[in-house]
């Protein structure tokens, strides 16, 4: 065996960024100019404002008065003004359409974590042969086409006074995200290792000590992200509000749907009532984009 | 009555029958650890002990009541997890006061537990801390404090030290035998690791298939095994197995104890080299290993069987050399064909 | 029965029990409907006048397939998926792609991006319609005329594009948001292996990133394929399916019939029409996403 070994040299084509200049001092080469990652930046951004330009024309012409609205050219210059905000409010029926959004988000949202929590902590927790069907089946309950529904759900609203009331919105609206809640809840809790409620339960926790103290408090950030989810989803909900509501329990859905008929072509109150309308919403999705991948495509990918 | 009986214990998992029937008795006090290979039914028997799983068949009695139809949480027994089991949006503090806040203990005296037992594993200054802020040895003390902290009747441990690397395993099983000492508390100890069995036991249940295969002081595991199994999980390297007819010679030297198709087994530090053409047994070395205090000398015997050799001082020998072999016939184990010893007629060995 | 046997049989009952609601309604859900619209199929029964129905065998079925408006609607539904599919999957993987690399200002570019998906539909409609697709004021209108082209009105001439040009707008991000987290998974030290291998960003793309990306293109697709046979609120919000029915897609069609027409009979037929092609798309998502559960 030979002794010692020098390491070997450096290669020739490697170029030190550092090098002592004669006097000792360090100077450190300059790196050429990334050109690619210019271009890439620069494309990055050129096609995320164009793919989010409407809504930026939309926010524009929120703060336009109804003249700057519909001036051609398009005016990107002007003084922003409140007043479209101020007369959507004023109209009575914007607030009464909100109210009925956020009745109908919440009141869903709440009734399916309800149904869904215990669901979920029953297959994570005391798992069967069975539990991955039954997942499987819930799941495909929400791959239906909601059309296919469309007349029998009509029917059962009308013969029981549900058409058009906020109840029966959000009866339809949590049995829709419903498949979607468990899936998620069920993936948070599986993610608790059960050793720990196995040592509260050692600890002297019944049941209910168990959940209260160790599954809640874990648990919280799946039931957050998943509630944030599920008002998203019924928020933006469409379909069943522009059928089973009207005047009396129309979401704001609907109310901007009705916009669309040729009389009032108010363009920024429209603008308006349409940034009111979906800036929560934009806003908790800006958060809830993890959750809305995995619950949306039912953990199919990683 | 011993402090904690078990009696006929079964217990199945559909179709597998995973613990077989299992009478045991553990005194106050004793720290007795459960040892087997995977799957014997170990931390299975343990779980059971502590009410995580339900006993299909027996009784389990602990200082003379009958927690066999008792929840976990009502039988005062302490657990120590393998993944330790922390609660993770606690800190120290709460995690190991947990229990007494269950129960609603003085807030005062559990401060003074705390505080004791904190005291006891050097976990003082983490006391506000959150797991995820602690090394893996921390937050093993940690959950050894939570289990101290309640004083319960029964200590268990599911291999506690699996998850630690060697260093902070030898120095951790120090401090649980001085703890033991300390407190003086009954302790089940599950672990798939002889080692921890022989130095922390007072008593060792060796189990097998669901099943106790024996029980007694490590020291009479070692010396004498009631039958092969044992014989060749207790004892590091593994205790020599071969069949008798293979070492015709040694089989002599034995006398006629030994059954048609039996086994001997011989202690790797009873067997001693000799030149070659003197011994019982004939044969070459395959492989020697020096260790610095201790040198292992494997040797290929003529009769087709493989042995290992033990002794306390270095060796000249080489792979290939040819070397015979001695064993004091009174060191011997013998086992008949289905593993069984086989005491017939013999002297009693020595040990 | 012993003591053990019975809490055995107790501790069985507790998971039951937490699961039984959500499993008794998700049922419920399922079973009443479908069973509604297969009785409503076979009968004749009007909205407005209940009371008539009269049992039609699959005289409302027959109805269905042979209105005039049925072939034009199933073309449209498949143009429509298929359009957004294919300007979603593309537009998609080359956005991930795009931003797949770290550069300044890449975390803001992200949020923005998902922004069209969390739009309100109804909002997506009309803020298309006015803002972007009116042939005199909009935005294309305006482009088109300051390159002197004559602009183009979507909504007359073009209905099923400016639908589809909706949809896709809004679908986009979600393709984009599933393939950065694939790429996101991908093993950097294989990419490195292959650049030092010499291989160009083209051959890159096409023996590393796409292989990669095929599964998630599959999910992409299926669960779009289930969404978009369902859009509604966009043509009703903006052509109401016309003119004629230009851009009616079965959805619409099946409206039309039940609260347009008020005939259940008929929109039951079509309604169990969906509802089969949705089944077979969903047994081949469900047999996937089965794959994965652990």
């Amino acid at each position: 065996m030979s002794t010692s070994h020098p390491l070997p040299a450096a290669r020739a084509e490697r170029v030190p960024l550092e090098r002592a200049a004669p006097s000792g001092a360090r100077v450190v080469r300059k790196r050429p100019f990334d050109w690619a990652l210019l271009i890439r930046a620069t494309a990055a951004w050129l096609v995320t404002l164009l793919l989010v330009f409407p809504i930026i024309f939309l926010v524009m012409t929120a703060f336009k008065t109804e003249l700057q609205a519909i001036h051609v050219p398009t005016l990107w210059f002007f003084t922003p003004t409140l007043e479209n905000f101020h007369e959507v409010q004023e109209r009575s029926n914007y607030l009464h359409y909100a109210y009925n959004s956020i009745i109908t988000s919440v009141g869903s949202t709440l009734l399916g974590l309800a149904i869904a929590a215990p669901a979920a902590y029953s297959m994570a927790f005391f798992r069967t042969r069975r539990t991955r069907d039954i997942l499987m089946w819930m799941l495909s309950t929400k791959m239906m086409p909601a059309v296919g529904a469309l007349v029998p759900v009509y029917v059962l609203a009308q013969k029981s006074a549900l058409l058009d009331t906020t109840l029966g919105l959000i009866i339809v609206f949590t049995l829709s995200n419903l498949p979607i809640m468990v899936w998620m809840l069920y993936s948070h809790f599986k993610d608790i290792p059960p050793e720990i409620l196995e040592a509260a339960r050692m600890d002297g926790a019944g049941v209910w000590g168990e959940f209260r103290y160790v599954l809640v408090p874990l648990g919280m950030g799946g039931l957050a992200s998943t509630g944030l989810l599920c008002l998203v989803l019924s928020w933006n909900e469409a379909f069943w509000s522009l059928n089973l509501s009207a005047a009396n329990a129309g979401t704001l859905a609907a109310l901007i749907a009705s916009y669309s008929s040729p009389e009032g072509l108010f363009w920024a109150k429209l603008s308006a009532a349409s940034l009111l309308a979906i800036a929560p919403i934009v806003v908790f999705g800006w958060f809830s984009q993890k959750q809305l991948v995995q619950g949306l495509t039912f953990g199919a990918v990683k | 009555m011993a402090y904690l009986q078990l009696q006929g214990v079964e217990k199945s998992f559909g179709a597998v029958r995973t613990i077989q029937g299992i009478d045991l008795a553990i005194e106050k006090g004793e720290f007795v650890v459960f040892v087997g290979p995977s799957g014997c039914g170990k931390s299975t028997l343990l779980r059971l002990i502590a009410g995580l799983e339900t006993i299909d068949v027996g009784t389990l009695i602990l200082d003379g009541r009958d927690i066999t139809e008792l929840p976990s949480s009502r039988r005062d027994l302490a657990m120590v997890f393998q993944s330790y089991a922390l609660y993770p949006h606690m800190t120290v503090a709460d995690n190991m006061s947990f229990a007494l806040r269950l129960a609603k203990a003085d807030p005062k005296t559990i401060a003074d537990k705390v505080e004791r037992a904190a005291q006891i594993l050097n976990l003082k200054p983490y006391l506000h801390r959150t797991p995820r802020e602690l090394s893996g040895g921390q937050r093993q003390r940690v959950a050894i404090g939570r289990a101290i902290v309640r004083s319960p009747k029964v200590f268990l441990f599911d291999e506690p030290l699996s998850n630690l690397d060697a260093a902070l395993r030898g120095q951790t099983r120090i401090e649980i035998a001085r703890l033991h000492r300390d407190l003086g508390a009954t302790t089940i100890y599950v672990t798939h690791d002889q080692v921890e069995a022989m130095t922390l036991a007072d008593r060792v249940v060796v189990l097998r298939d669901g099943r106790i295969e024996q029980v007694g002081t490590p020291l009479q595991l070692y010396d004498r095994p009631a039958n092969q199994f044992v014989a060749q999980f207790i004892g590091t390297p593994q205790m020599n197995v071969i069949a008798a007819a293979q070492v015709p010679r040694l089989k002599s030297a034995i006398g006629d104890g030994v059954p048609e198709g039996g086994y001997l087994g011989l202690r790797p530090e009873s067997v001693s080299l000799k030149p070659a053409g003197q011994g019982e047994v004939q044969g070459r070395v395959e492989l020697v290993e020096a260790l610095g205090a201790e040198t292992l000398i494997y040797v290929s015997t003529d009769g087709g069987a493989q042995l290992v050799a033990r002794q306390n001082t270095r060796t000249p020998l080489r792979m290939g050399d040819a070397v015979g072999l001695s064993v004091d016939a009174a060191n011997a184990h013998v086992f008949d064909a289905q593993g069984r010893v086989f005491d017939g007629g013999r002297a009693a060995v020595a040990g | 029965m012993t003591a053990i046997a019975e809490r055995r049989q107790a501790s069985r009952l507790m998971p039951r029990l937490l699961m039984a609601p959500a499993v008794g309604t998700l049922f419920l859900w399922m079973i009443v409907p479908l069973a509604m619209t297969i009785y409503f199929s076979l009968i004749r029964y009007n909205l407005m006048q209940p009371g008539n129905e009269e049992f039609l065998g699959l005289a409302n079925f027959e109805f269905f397939v042979t209105d005039p408006s049925f072939g034009t609607a199933v073309l449209n539904t498949l143009l429509l998926i298929g359009s957004v599919i294919a300007i979603t999957v593309v537009g998609g993987i080359a956005l991930a792609l795009l931003i797949n690399d770290p550069f300044p200002g890449r975390g803001v570019v992200r949020m923005l991006l998902i922004s069209p998906f969390f739009v309100m539909p109804t909002v997506n409609a009309l803020m298309w319609k006015h803002m972007m697709m009116n042939p005199i004021y909009g935005v294309f209108a305006q482009i088109a005329q300051s390159v002197g082209l004559q602009p183009i009105d979507f909504m007359a001439d073009w209905p099923l594009l400016a639908v589809i040009l909706m949809v896709a707008w809004q679908w986009l991000p979600f393709a984009c948001l599933i393939f950065i987290t694939a790429l996101a998974s991908m093993n950097r030290e294989q990419l490195e292996a292959a650049r030092m291998d010499g291989a160009s960003y083209l051959q890159q793309l096409r023996h590393m990133y796409l292989p990669h990306l095929g599964r998630s293109i599959a999910v992409v697709i299926m669960i779009e394929m289930i969404f978009l046979l369902s859009v509604f609120a966009e043509i009703y919000t903006t052509t109401g399916g016309g003119p004629g029915d230009a851009s009616t897609n079965v959805a619409f069609l099946i409206f039309k019939q039940a609260l347009l027409n008020f005939d259940a009979g008929v929109a039951s037929a079509g309604a169990l029409f969906a509802v089969v092609l949705a089944n077979i798309v969903a047994a081949f998502l469900i047999r996937m996403i089965g794959k994965n559960l652990d």
